[in-house]
């Protein structure tokens, strides 16, 4: 369980008060992509995860809290949905995540970060990984047959084929650790920018509603086939900085190519085989999420470029 | 010991999927094990951590460009 974090702006100031008893700010006419938006979202998510100290549970299924939350993602939803460019051709889709682009984050890391860069990247991460698959486990009743097992399956190995120490969020924590970083859960939430809570709240958005079950799949998909190299430079990143703690990134290299395999064949070839109409969502999922990472990758890349944080300013820094 | 026979899929221009848990040995005797619930064995002998397969399989480019 998280501590609240600070607001941002109007939206995210009226929610934390509404979670104390006050009614739940309107929506307005927020930025898509902006600060505001995106921490309110990620707070009213998070209450169907593990929710925050000091907040009563039933909040999760606060009426007044759920109108905001629905009048938020349309914004959202709207934004990403204008942002890409569509079409129903799965298999270019596919294709095109297994570009593995240069000029990433992981690049950097590996050919010239130093420290202060790799313990800002995993904190932007921290905001996925500490629920590392939670996202993509509200897909599996809304699937039915070999996509559902096969999905199950890689989420299973997800969470350390049953052993919690070789589950995912688990390595993670191990990692902030060995990097000197608080690995409470969501412990450096206010540090986190909005370019990162959008990628999760994307994948919260597409988990949680059926009708996206589709972009949930072809989401999970496009971050399994794009995670494998990206995890094998983090390693060398790691090793070339003395950080002896590479497990989680290792662990990725050879857990993605396996997930890649799975996602394609008997999760997105059975689901597209079961409902094809599914095919516009499904690469939807995959160009949301090049979007949003491309928007994050940006953003880090350019503070880093100008020798600054990409992290938010806060009072206790780096 | 009839069982069910073990199941491998063979990925064109990509790895050999087997059932985990697996063991191999390799040539010069070192054994590697992995109990993953799908193993993808390299098949393109690019792989840094051969013969498991890390996507160095992968093309470089999009089709059609050189």
């Amino acid at each position: 369980m998280g501590q609240l974090p600070r607001p941002r702006g109007p939206i995210s100031e009226g929610i934390l008060a509404a979670l104390s008893g006050g009614a739940p700010p309107p929506a307005g006419d927020p930025d898509p992509f902006g600060e505001d938006l995106h921490l309110s979202l990620y707070v009213c998510y998070e209450l169907h995860y593990q929710g925050f100290d000091g907040v009563d549970p039933e909040y999760e299924w606060d009426p007044g809290l759920l109108a905001l939350r629905r009048d938020l993602e349309r914004v959202f939803l709207t934004a990403l949905r204008d942002g890409v460019e569509g079409g129903t051709d799965v298999e270019a889709a596919v294709d095109a995540a297994m570009i593995d682009s240069p000029g990433g984050i992981s690049h950097f890391l590996e050919d010239k970060g130093e420290l202060w860069h790799l313990r800002e990247y995993v904190v932007h991460r921290s905001a996925y990984h500490h629920k590392e698959a939670d996202p993509h486990a509200w897909v599996i009743p809304r699937l039915t047959g070999q996509a559902k097992a096969a999905l199950v399956a890689v989420e299973f190995d997800e969470y350390g084929g049953g052993r919690y120490a070789r589950m995912h969020a688990k390595l993670f924590g191990d990692l902030m650790r060995a990097l000197g970083l608080d690995d409470g859960y969501l412990a450096r939430l206010d540090d986190v920018p909005a370019p990162m809570l959008a990628v999760v709240n994307m994948m919260s958005l597409f988990g949680l509603h059926r009708s996206l079950r589709g972009a949930l799949v072809g989401h999970f998909a496009s971050a399994e086939i794009t995670t494998s190299p990206g995890a094998a430079r983090m390693t060398r990143a790691l090793d070339r900085l003395g950080v002896a703690e590479t497990v989680f990134f290792t662990e990725h290299v050879e857990a993605d190519a396996v997930h890649e395999q799975v996602l394609r064949r008997d999760v997105v070839g059975d689901l597209l085989r079961r409902e094809p109409a599914l095919a516009g969502d499904i690469v939807f999922g995959f160009q949301a999420t090049d979007l949003l990472e491309g928007r994050f990758g940006a953003h880090v890349l350019g503070a880093w470029d100008q020798g600054r944080t990409s992290l938010r300013e806060t009072p206790d820094g780096r | 010991m009839a069982g069910d026979p073990t199941r491998i899929t063979m990925v064109t221009g990509g790895p050999i999927l087997v059932e985990g848990p697996v063991e191999i040995t390799l040539d010069d005797g070192r054994v590697v094990r992995s109990d993953r619930f799908v193993v993808a064995l390299c098949a393109c002998k690019r792989s840094r951590t051969y013969p498991i397969c890390d996507t160095s399989h992968r093309p470089k480019h999009r089709r059609g460009e050189s």
